[in-house]
C-alpha cells in the first residue's frame, strides 16, 4: 500500500511576499528616477494631459524597476557576497533567479510599449535603450570589467529627465542633454564616496571598483576631479531656457558645497578616515543626494515662477545658451 | 481532520494575490484614463481608409460648430 501524504507545513523554501517582488524593483532608486523624470516632464515646453503625464511617470518608473530586477537577476552572485546587498530578495532566498528574470523582462516590455502608446515613440525608444544600457552595457559587461564601470554605467541613471522631456516635446534638445549630463557627472563622485566607506564590500565581491583597482588615494582624487567637472555642467544648465536666477543660485550654492566636501575628502588619508569612521565621506555622500534633489527641484521652481510675466522676462535674460 | 488549516504560507499567498489584484486594477484604471485623455484631447479619430470622404478634405470640410 502506498502512503501518500501532502505535508503543507514544510514548504521547500519560503514563498515570496508581495513586498519581495516590490523590492526587486529597487524602490529607493525608483524615487530618484521618478523625481528626475518628473522634472524633465514638468520643465519641458508645452504640456501633456495630466493623465498622460501620470502614465509617463509610472511607466518610466516601471522601466527603471524592470532594469533593477534584471540587474538583481544577473548580479545575484555578487549580491550574496556584499553586506549591503545580501538581504535582497534573491540572495535572501525569497525570490528565484528565474522569477526575477521573468518579472524584469515582462515589466520592460510593458513599460516601453505603454510609454510609447501614452506619449510617443521617441520616449519609448529612449526607455528601451536605458533598460538595455543598464542591464547589458553596465550590469553584464562594464561592472565586472573596468573600474570606470560607474562612470559609463551612470548614463543609465541619467536618462530619466531626458525621457520625461522627450515624452512632452517628442524631441531631445540641448536642455535635455544638459539634464542628462548633470546626473552623468554627478554619479561617479556620489558612488565613489559610497565605495570609500563600504570598503570591504566591493573587494570581497571582486567588483573592479576604483577603490579596489587604483587605490583609495586615486579614488579621492577622482571624486575631486569629477566634482570640479560637474560645476560647469550645473552652471550651463542654468544658462538655457529652463534656467533662471533661482536655479542659478541653487546650482552655485550646492556646487560650492559639493566642491568643499570633495576637497575635504581629497585632503584626508585613510588613517584620518578610519579614525572618525569615514564621517566626511558619509557626509559628502548624503550631501550629494541633496545636491541632485535641490538642483532638479530648482528647475521645477523656475518653471512654476515663470507663470509670473515679470519673472519670466527676467529669467529669460539667463538664457544665454539659447542662441546656439 | 480539517483540511482548511490556515498556514503562514496561505497568508503570504493571500497577500500576493491581493497585491497583484490591486496592481491590475490600477493598470486598468490607468489605461481607461489614458483612453479618455487621448479621445478628449482631439486627436484624429477618423483616419483615411482608402475611400474619399468629404469630411477628410480640408477644402470641403464643414468646420465643427462650437
Amino acid at each position: 500500500m502506498t502512503d501518500i501524504r501532502a505535508d503543507f507545513t514544510q514548504a521547500r523554501q519560503p514563498e515570496a511576499e508581495f513586498g519581495d517582488y516590490v523590492a526587486l524593483l529597487k524602490p529607493r532608486v525608483m524615487t530618484l528616477v521618478v523625481f528626475t523624470a518628473l522634472s524633465g516632464l514638468l520643465v519641458a515646453p508645452g504640456g501633456l494631459h495630466w493623465v498622460e503625464g501620470l502614465a509617463a511617470i509610472i511607466f518610466i518608473a516601471l522601466g527603471g524597476g524592470a532594469s533593477g530586477a534584471l540587474n538583481m537577476w544577473w548580479d545575484a552572485d555578487i549580491d550574496a557576497v556584499m553586506k549591503r546587498t545580501v538581504k535582497r530578495p534573491i540572495p535572501a532566498g525569497k525570490v528565484t533567479e528565474g522569477e526575477a528574470f521573468a518579472i524584469g523582462m515582462t515589466l520592460s516590455a510593458i513599460s516601453v510599449i505603454m510609454l510609447w502608446l501614452a506619449t510617443n515613440a521617441l520616449a519609448g525608444a529612449l526607455l528601451a535603450f536605458t533598460i538595455f544600457f543598464y542591464v547589458v552595457i553596465y550590469s553584464m559587461w562594464l561592472k565586472r570589467a573596468t573600474p570606470q564601470n560607474i562612470v559609463i554605467g551612470g548614463a543609465a541613471g541619467a536618462f530619466p529627465p531626458m525621457i520625461g522631456w522627450a515624452a512632452v516635446t517628442g524631441n531631445v534638445s540641448m536642455e535635455a542633454c544638459l539634464m542628462f549630463l548633470l546626473i552623468f557627472m554627478w554619479t561617479p563622485p556620489h558612488f565613489w564616496a559610497l565605495a570609500l566607506f563600504m570598503k570591504s564590500d566591493y573587494h570581497e565581491a571582486k567588483v573592479p571598483m576604483l577603490t579596489v583597482t587604483h587605490g583609495r588615494r586615486a579614488t579621492r582624487t577622482h571624486i575631486l576631479a569629477y566634482t570640479v567637472a560637474l560645476l560647469p555642467v550645473a552652471v550651463a544648465t542654468g544658462l538655457t531656457s529652463i534656467g533662471g536666477p533661482v536655479y542659478m543660485a541653487a546650482a552655485l550654492w550646492m556646487s560650492l558645497g559639493f566642491l568643499m566636501g570633495a576637497w575635504d575628502i581629497w585632503k584626508r588619508d585613510e588613517a584620518q578616515a578610519e579614525a572618525d569612521n569615514y564621517a566626511t565621506e558619509k557626509r559628502v555622500f548624503r550631501f550629494s543626494l541633496y545636491y541632485l534633489f535641490i538642483l532638479f527641484g530648482a528647475l521645477i521652481a523656475e518653471k512654476a515662477l515663470r507663470i509670473l510675466p515679470a519673472y519670466a522676462d527676467f529669467a529669460d535674460r539667463f538664457n544665454l545658451l539659447g542662441v546656439f | 481532520m480539517a483540511l482548511a488549516r490556515e498556514h503562514e504560507m496561505h497568508k503570504r499567498r493571500s497577500g500576493r494575490n491581493i497585491g497583484l489584484a490591486m496592481v491590475l486594477l490600477a493598470f486598468i484604471a490607468l489605461v481607461f484614463g489614458l483612453t479618455i485623455a487621448k479621445v478628449s484631447g482631439g486627436g484624429t479619430i477618423e483616419a483615411f481608409d482608402h475611400s474619399y470622404r468629404p469630411a477628410l478634405d480640408p477644402a470641403t470640410a464643414i468646420p465643427m460648430q462650437e
